[in-house]
């Protein structure tokens, strides 16, 4: 941005316009578009300090900051690389990670979206003008004047139908091919059949019009897809910046030379190099190098398991210590991840066949309206043997009892209700997700990665004397392990200080050693120190003719975990915890969190067979996890959340995600659920007490255009009404 | 009531004024950023000099 400005500046001596602009020549090459994730921005300042910062980075030509979508978009030359941007903004004290484009659609959403607002904009500016024109008539305009009001508003409707009402038309059309019956086909007779008794009243001057009606029907229904539409876009776009921010890429050795490909290039056989703190693009065969793997998110084990060449090793895996090469044995949809993702798309197909309460009432509401007006009608005319009265009146039935108030129930409840959920940092994924939630009874949560948060942290600190604090203490910084992370951070946060050692080096897949004041110092696993390998997690100290020293560890609770067991628990939820971790570990926490009934060491397929067995004895489950042993669970439950951190997979199974580190808000999530769906029913409710005025009186004839507005726009507002005490 | 020959045009001339300020006003994005919007206008930085 500033670059255009002294450009422009440039540009204010008439002589410098003819010449070529040096900075465009130069940056002529191809501009590309850069997208930048920002989660914590929220003010001015932010805004205008990260437009500052990345317009001050070489080759960047323009950036833009939406704080709506926590984004910047970028224009910058082909050379520039996000990983500069990101590092800029880091240094700058802005937290920013790279999105990958390629898997935002956002354009299409937009378009559609605006189309909506647009048919939207142009209904409510009919709908006014209509209704200008129809108080006129309906305080006593008569004879020329009414005609000449009737037929302008003609002029009026017709074309802002016909533009407007499109979506209903073309979803009614299609069902009606399908040989179906949905509630897009009552809105659209009813719409053309205002219309053409209006226009055909308005011919034979007739006191009664009704394109007011077509007009306010198109207006409040469209209002509840646009709002519909706007929570589903919300949520997509959030459940895609979650795929995006993992830009997945491998690094390919060929012929010596390493590259940077993207995971999809990869082929079996190829040789890929995983440096530590990498996760396992692939299933392969470690090839060279030795390590430890970190196997939480398959296994929810939370130590980690030994690494050396000959041994299999699955996508998704985390590479702990040292650099490792494998030979790729599965790629792409071969792999482990995969096949698991498979396994959730057959779930999930089950769990497709959820009908959602709208769709129940619109079940019963479509032929039920069509059998009343048709009766309606052939009563009348049978009574009067006038066929122009008893359309009029079938037609003035199926407009009283077009769905204005169903259409807006549902949506505008859902939309209260996850924007409510979205600031608690909660995101609903699927429409039919709450009334799902409301019906939980049991909740399962997963331990690894859900209750805790998957770091470590040393247990037995006030146990060990404070020199082996200290040698432990030097011999930890010079690991990357995240037991050593963990130890080092928890000694510093105690004020322990280092002793100075000598020759400090990394044995990957064992620990680190030293030598102190002449004799060998060992921080590691407890096979290489000579100790006996306890049941905890532990890493051990050994000093050259002392006995080793353990340093216990166990995972971090995550914030909220008991408050959200609590309030489950109060909100009338049984608790469980499975887990795929060692017993004992599992049994403290459950101590620790207020949980009955736990199981430890469950294998994946176990998980996704408890919840079935579960679900089969009537109760409802909502599995809360994030690993990828938990992807059959999630599926197959009721309902599901994980947190945003789970693995791809996980998050594509859910219906919820949990945005923040707290897991308190899925607590809040089932109370505000239940809470949803009693406005929902109460809008059903609403809606069935106005038809049941309504009706009669158009079925005796006695709905004129005034009072179909005033039934209709009353009954449209109540529900929104409602709707809205749920913020 | 020959006044109506006005009053009615003009209505709608009014009202299709504000429809095509709206369709403007959504093609040209400005409802994309709905909060950066609200919290620019707190900048002082543009309040002289607009930026495109």
């Amino acid at each position: 941005m500033d670059g255009t400005l002294e450009r422009g500046g440039l540009a204010a001596c008439p002589a410098c316009v003819a010449l070529p602009n040096v900075g465009d020549v130069a940056g002529g090459a191809a501009e590309k578009e850069l997208l930048i994730s920002l989660p914590e921005i929220h003010c001015a300042a932010c805004i205008i300090g990260v437009e500052r910062v990345l317009a001050a980075q070489p080759g960047v030509a323009s950036a833009r900051v939406n704080l709506t979508l926590k984004r910047a978009t970028v224009e910058a030359e082909e050379a520039v690389q996000p990983g500069a941007l990101v590092a800029a903004l880091g240094a700058a004290g802005f937290k920013a990670q790279e999105l990958d484009a390629g898997l935002l659609s956002s354009t299409e959403a937009d378009k559609a979206g605006r189309d909506l607002l647009m048919r939207l904009a142009v209904a409510g500016f009919a709908m006014m003008n209509v209704m200008l024109l129809s108080v006129a008539v309906w305080s006593g305009a008569e004879g020329a004047t009414r005609d000449l009001f009737h037929w302008i508003s003609a002029a009026i409707a017709f074309p802002a139908v016909g533009f407007a009402a499109r979506p209903f038309f073309a979803s009614a059309s299609v069902a009606l091919k399908a040989g179906r019956l949905n509630m897009d086909v009552p809105i659209t007779l009813a719409i053309l059949l205002a219309l053409g008794i209006s226009l055909y009243e308005t011919i034979h001057s007739g006191a009664h019009a009704y394109f007011d009606a077509a007009l306010s029907l198109t207006f409040f229904l469209l209002a509840g897809r646009y709002l519909d539409f706007r929570t589903r876009a919300v949520a997509r776009s959030a459940a895609e910046e979650l795929a995006a921010l993992e830009v997945p890429r491998a690094v390919r050795i060929v012929d010596g030379a390493e590259e940077t490909v993207a995971v999809g290039e990869l082929a079996v056989g190829d040789m890929v190099v995983v440096r530590p703190g990498g996760r396992m693009p692939v299933d392969g065969v470690i090839v060279e190098g030795a390590s430890e793997l970190d196997r939480a998110l398959l296994t929810g084990e939370t130590r980690p398991v030994v690494a050396a060449p000959g041994q299999q090793v699955s996508a998704g895996e985390v590479n702990l210590t040292g650099p490792l090469t494998l030979r790729v044995t599965a790629a792409g949809k071969d792999s482990s991840l995969h096949r698991m993702a498979d396994l959730v798309a057959v779930a999930e197909s089950a769990k497709n066949k959820y009908t959602s309460l709208a769709d129940r009432a619109a079940g019963l509401y479509a032929p039920g309206v069509h059998i009343l007006s048709a009766l309606a009608g052939i009563g009348w005319y049978l009574g009067t043997m006038d066929a122009r009265v008893a359309l009029n009146i079938a037609a003035a039935v199926l407009i009283i009892t077009c769905p204005c108030a169903l259409g807006l129930a549902v949506p505008a409840v859902v939309t209260a209700a996850s924007g409510k959920l979205f600031r608690k940092g909660l995101l609903i994924k699927d429409g039919t997700a709450l009334e799902r939630l409301s019906e939980v009874t049991h909740v399962i949560f997963d331990k690894t990665g859900t209750l805790t948060m998957g770091t470590p942290e040393p247990m037995n600190l006030c146990d060990i004397p404070e020199r082996k604090k200290r040698l432990a203490l030097s011999l930890a910084m010079g690991s990357a392990h995240p037991l050593a992370v963990a130890l080092t951070g928890a000694l510093r946060g105690e004020g322990v200080l280092p002793l100075p050692v000598e020759g400090l080096r990394e044995v990957p897949g064992y620990g680190t050693e030293a030598r102190c004041k002449g004799r060998v110092v060992r921080l590691g696993r407890a096979e290489w120190v000579g100790a006996e390998a306890g049941d905890e997690t532990a890493t051990w100290l050994s000093v050259a003719g002392e006995a080793p020293v353990a340093f216990t560890f166990a995972d971090a609770l995550r914030p909220g975990a008991a408050e959200a067991v609590a309030a489950l628990k109060a909100a009338g939820c049984e608790v469980e915890l499975l887990s795929g971790d060692a017993p004992s570990a599992v049994a403290r926490f459950a101590a620790a969190l207020g949980i009955d009934s736990y199981q430890a060491g469950v294998l994946p397929a176990e998980k996704a067979a408890l919840v079935e067995a579960l679900q089969a004895g009537g109760a409802k489950v909502l599995m809360v996890g994030d690993g990828l042993n938990d992807t059959a669970a999630l599926a197959a439950a009721h309902a599901s959340v994980s947190p945003a951190t789970a693995l791809d997979a996980a998050r594509v199974a859910s219906d919820i995600v949990l945005l923040g580190e707290s897991v308190a808000p899925v607590a809040e999530a089932v109370t505000t659920a239940r809470k949803a769906v009693k406005r929902i029913r109460e809008n059903f409710q609403i809606a069935t007490a106005y038809n049941v005025v309504a009706v009669p009186l158009a079925v005796a004839g006695m709905a004129t255009p005034l009072v179909a507005a005033l039934a209709m726009s009353a009954s449209s507002i109540t529900v929104s009404l409602n709707a809205l005490r749920l913020r | 009531m020959e006044i109506l020959v006005y009053l009615i045009p003009i209505s709608l001339i009014l009202g299709g004024i504000g429809l095509g300020a709206f369709w403007w006003a959504v093609r040209s994005r400005q409802f994309d950023d709905p909060e950066g919007d609200s919290q620019r206008i707190l900048s002082d930085e543009w309040d002289d000099h607009p930026r495109p």
